[in-house]
């Protein structure tokens, strides 16, 4: 059923039960997020994509579109810096140190800063310390970087058993990521490059390649986040 | 200021100086006074600071720059308008410095990785300082065999702060030019900005992390 | 594979729904969930054993390693603090001899804190494997570790009795029910249960049953206030091959305590109001979520089921009519976000307690993906009295918009802490003489995800779900308590609880915290009180839950109603360093180092 919306004030037509970030940028606009992964069940963990819906915050990974919705994404100065703070407060969370990270000019949550124009964190650094889990022969994990996205924890599973590779353990604050060494090392060349491709930061690393375009050529440098997740989606 | 001023010390600006020319005086007062300091970093950022090149030149009529990777004078000798430090604070002496810096510029930017939240500096934050003495001079690999282990800490020497912190955390900061180092573009365009009125306005391309 | 663990899957059928219930078999014969029986267990259930850890390490009180064969957890909320909490503290630590968070050199008596465990009326109180103390006193505490290094069981300490597990008298040794008032809608003594469920399925068809409910504006008592009429009709139309009643006796928020009085002391008054809710909805299962605070009134729950299954009101053919339905408890493992309904859900499939992204909502997709209605434990009870006496009996009662009573559960600085019944409309004022409090100056209502009430301000106020929607949690401060100290307290709860699966929640939490305890030290500015507002709305925006979304509700409603006790800490800047920057701090650490490798060097 085709519906129709506003996204800051210009009319809009979608079909019922595709959801805002999707709507969105099929009409050009831009709306961050770095857990949502187009295809896949939302995770809802990032809230970065925060939109007002009727005046009311909603994450836009999550919501589905409805007739007469009011959407404000750019038009409303408390949302965008609802965004921005939500990005600032990952990087004040985990140690995310650009210049000597392997997914530097890769790393989503590294794009989607620029993208919120974040120069630096309103909240205080922690630097809380963080183990690296090397113990897979195929990846390993700097857990300094980790967001708690969930994607790899849902997406990524043993092909032959179905199980997961990776999981999070403790809760809140304590929680970290984990990975299971046997069934990590069986992964093929290709579900371990899925995995680290799908991990939005430097977080699931390859322990095969690395470094491997220059600075300047790098994949958000040839071409921003924004534009690639609207060029996904244009008609 | 609240650090102390030895008397048996003199200061490189308090040197015995042939005075200037009262007009020369008088026009370099009159201009944009800025200046550039580094704390706990690797100056790279004051590196991109002269990468800045012959673009600079464009500016001269309207700035002067006093303390700086172009002067190498120790302190700045007066009231400026524009202050950018790189570094990150990571002992007593960064701090009297960052206070010197609030304390007479008008407008304070920090400049880089380091100033901004630590960077390299505070990959020690994560380990307790103690534990950074240890490697350095306890069972440091590069020790002298034999020799008597210390730890420096004396009266005339900076003390290491608990944790490396970014300026903001110290004093009020207005700016921020993040960067590993920062390109040299993204200096002269806040400058220029400033001089020509415009305030700040880091335009996303040129905004980097590393 | 051990036999013993083989035995506790088989127990379940191997399905890893049941997850939750194989922990606790588990931890119970071993004492803690080994990283073997965690393998063994994923194993059997195909799972990893990250997996299975993953849900293990989400609650508090599921062990993976050994914390002694006893495990004492002293529950730490403000009410008790104000009770002589710190003396026990280190009776504890002195009896026991370790420090918390630790085992006693002789591997008998680990050592921990908890939040809220459900006994605000009766703290200083602590929990011992499946028991509790109340009233404790560092010489209470002396006898009880005393015994127990004695070889006595807790339950032997708490219950010299030694009366059975299955009943009441049980429960009433172990706690004070303290209930207060006479009743009005609940605790009715002597009810015909069978009477009543004949008389309901005779005459109303489940429509009906759902109208009458409708008709009698029930709302949720869990604090939402959603109409319950409303959401058995959404779960009658609902499609789905199976449907759920899940009873949500997870009530986690601190202060509150009625859910434990009124499972102990009306039990079938709540299984009455599932079994009415799963006639209304269709639905032949019935789950009842307990928290693990209240292990010492599981049998007996169990028991009143027994009792109704006897007697033909739970199994198939529930009094001869085509009408099946049974219930399960499930027992939660100590993590206040399971009471938010889709995290409870989440846990009872034996998952980690995360809250879902809604829509879809429970009562179209909830357990098992089935239409689910979750209900709290007053509201079931509620529903049985509304079958039994009629909509109009009901909403005679209390304001035209919150129809019944309301259950209260007091504590703090009052005369007598405990169980009121009010009905709706009661002034805060009224209830403050009611309770006997001295000298109230704060109040904080639906503990503290509510809000916050100065008694001279909002001594009028009513209670009703368009004015003070109270979830029954009630905690009175007098005025020589310190309001800050406790609104920290609340933050820090808040980030203790954090499932952590959203960021402004888990991050954010924590930077809300460390604001309070920079102004509690005198290093605030105006500016800090600025940033605490936008980022207590980010919080409240940007969440994913509940719980979230309340985190910041202490410090903004205490912001609102006592400005005074904020702006008297705060500083003005002097010089160019900041309030916030601690010198003293940032240059201590390096001549303590020094000190201390210097004179290992020696």
């Amino acid at each position: 059923m085709s519906i129709k919306l506003t996204i800051d004030g210009k009319e809009v037509h979608a079909r019922s039960g595709e959801n805002i970030i999707d709507v969105a940028s099929q009409n050009g606009v831009y709306i961050p997020s770095l857990c949502y992964v187009k295809g896949k069940p939302c995770l809802g963990t990032c809230r970065t994509c925060s939109v007002k819906v009727n005046g009311r915050v909603m994450a836009a990974c999550t919501m589905p579109v409805a007739d007469g919705m009011e959407i404000e994404v750019n038009d409303d100065a408390e949302i965008v810096d609802m965004r921005k703070a939500l990005v600032e407060l990952l990087f004040s969370e985990g140690n995310h140190n650009c210049p000597s990270c392997e997914k530097s000019g890769r790393c989503e949550l590294q794009a989607t800063g620029y993208e919120v124009d974040m120069m630096v964190s309103r909240f205080p650094y922690r630097f809380t310390p963080r183990v690296v889990d090397h113990a897979s022969k195929t990846v390993f994990l700097q857990r300094d970087r980790c967001i708690f996205c969930q994607r790899c924890v849902d997406m990524v599973r043993d092909e032959r058993t179905g199980k997961k590779i990776f999981s999070i353990k403790g809760r809140g604050t304590h929680s970290s990521i984990e990975i299971d060494a046997e069934l990590a090392n069986d992964m093929t060349p290709q579900q371990v490059r899925y995995a680290s491709d799908l991990c939005p930061v430097g977080c699931i690393i390859d322990k095969t390649q690395g470094y491997d375009d220059p600075i300047g050529q790098r994949k958000f440098e040839i071409k921003s986040i924004k534009d690639r997740a609207l060029e996904k989606e244009h008609r | 200021m609240s650090h102390s001023h030895n008397k048996n010390e003199i200061l490189s600006h308090e040197l015995p100086a042939t005075p200037l020319d009262p007009k020369i005086k008088a026009e370099r007062d009159a201009k944009i006074q800025v200046a550039m300091m580094g704390l706990c970093g690797c100056w790279g950022c004051t590196l991109s600071f002269l990468d800045m090149d012959e673009r600079i030149l464009g500016l001269l009529d309207k700035v002067a720059i006093t303390r700086s990777s172009f002067t190498d004078v120790k302190r700045i000798p007066h009231r400026c308008t524009i202050g950018f430090v790189e570094g990150g604070v990571a002992n007593s002496e960064n701090i009297e410095i960052l206070e010197e810096y609030r304390e007479n510029c008008d407008i304070l930017i920090s400049v880089g990785a380091c100033a901004v939240w630590g960077g390299v500096p505070a990959m020690r934050n994560v380990v307790p300082l103690e534990e950074c003495f240890v490697e350095a001079y306890v069972e440091s690999p590069t020790a002298v065999p034999g020799a008597k282990k210390v730890i420096p800490f004396h009266e005339d020497l900076p003390i290491i702060t608990t944790k490396v912190l970014p300026l903001h955390e110290v004093v009020k900061i207005d700016y921020f030019i993040p960067g590993c180092p920062p390109d040299g573009d993204a200096i002269i365009k806040v400058l220029d900005d400033f001089v020509h009125g415009r305030g700040f306005d880091l335009p996303t391309e040129m905004n980097r992390y590393d | 594979m051990s036999n013993e663990i083989q035995s506790i899957v088989d127990r379940y059928d191997s399905d890893r729904t049941r997850l939750m219930d194989m922990l606790w078999d588990v931890q119970k014969q071993q004492g803690h969930i080994s990283d073997k029986a965690q393998a063994q267990l994923a194993q059997a259930l195909n799972m990893s054993s990250d997996d299975v850890s993953e849900t293990l390490t989400f609650y508090h009180f599921f062990l993976n390693k050994s914390f002694g064969k006893h495990q004492v957890y002293l529950c730490n909320t403000v009410i008790a603090k104000m009770n002589g909490y710190h003396d026990v503290r280190k009776a504890l630590e002195q009896e026991i001899g370790c420090s918390f968070n630790s085992v006693d050199d002789s591997g008998v008596i680990g050592l921990g804190d908890a939040n809220c465990i459900g006994l605000s009326d009766q703290e200083p109180a602590m929990m011992v494997d499946d028991v509790v103390f109340t009233r404790l006193t560092p010489a209470k505490v002396k006898e009880i570790i005393s015994q127990l290094r004695q070889g006595k069981s807790p339950e032997e300490i708490a219950n010299p009795g030694a009366i059975a597990n299955t009943e009441l008298a049980y429960v009433e040794a172990i706690v004070d029910a303290n209930l207060r008032t006479d009743s009005i809608v609940l605790f009715k003594p002597n009810r015909d249960y069978k009477a009543i469920l004949q008389t309901c399925l005779d005459n109303y068809i489940p429509e009906e049953v759902i109208e009458m409910i409708s008709d009698s504006n029930l709302k949720g008592r869990g604090g939402a206030g959603f109409p319950t009429g409303l959401k058995w009709q959404f779960g009658r139309e609902a499609e789905g091959e199976e449907k759920y009643i899940i009873c949500n006796a997870d009530e986690g928020e601190p202060g509150t305590f009625k859910d434990r009085v009124l499972l102990s002391h009306s039990p079938k008054d709540v299984l009455l109001g599932m079994i009415a809710a799963a006639y209304a909805i269709g639905s032949r299962y019935g789950i009842i979520y307990l928290r693990a605070e209240y292990w010492y009134i599981k049998e007996f729950l169990q028991q009143q089921i027994e009792d109704f299954r006897d007697q033909g009101l739970l199994g198939k053919q529930i009094l001869g009519k085509d009408f099946e339905f049974d219930i399960r408890i499930q027992m939660g493992a100590g993590a206040y976000v399971c009471g938010d309904e889709t995290a409870l859900i989440e846990s009872c499939e034996g998952k980690r307690g995360t809250p879902r992204v809604k829509p879809p909502y429970p009562i179209q997709q909830g357990y098992l993906g089935m239409p689910t209605s979750v209900n709290n434990v007053e509201t079931l009870a509620c529903a049985s009295r509304i079958i039994e006496k009629g909509a109009a009996w009901f909403s005679d009662m209390g304001t035209e918009d919150s129809t019944g009573t309301r259950l209260l559960s007091v504590s703090g600085d009052c005369e007598k802490p405990g169980i009121y019944e009010i009905e709706w409309g009661a002034t805060l004022n009224e209830v403050m003489t009611m309770i006997g409090a001295v000298d109230p100056r704060y109040v904080q209502i639906s503990g503290p995800a509510g809000d916050s009430l100065s008694v001279e301000q909002d001594g009028e106020r009513e209670f009703c779900y368009s004015d003070l929607s109270c979830n029954g949690s009630l905690m009175v401060f007098d005025h020589t308590r310190d309001i800050l100290e406790i609104v920290r307290d609340y933050s820090e709860f808040f980030v203790e609880e954090s499932c952590g699966i959203c960021v402004p929640c888990r991050a954010g939490g924590v930077d809300l915290m460390h604001k309070m305890e920079r102004i509690i030290a005198g290093r605030g500015t105006e500016q800090d009180l600025e940033e605490i507002t936008t980022w207590s709305n980010l919080l409240k925006g940007t969440s994913r839950c509940g719980l979230g979304t309340a985190a910041p509700n202490p410090i903004l409603a205490t912001m609102d109603k006592f400005p005074e006790i904020y702006a008297e800490k705060l500083v003005v800047q002097k010089g160019p360093l900041l309030p916030s920057f601690d010198m003293e701090e940032a240059l201590s650490a390096h001549e303590l180092a020094v000190k201390k490798l210097m004179k290992e060097e020696v």
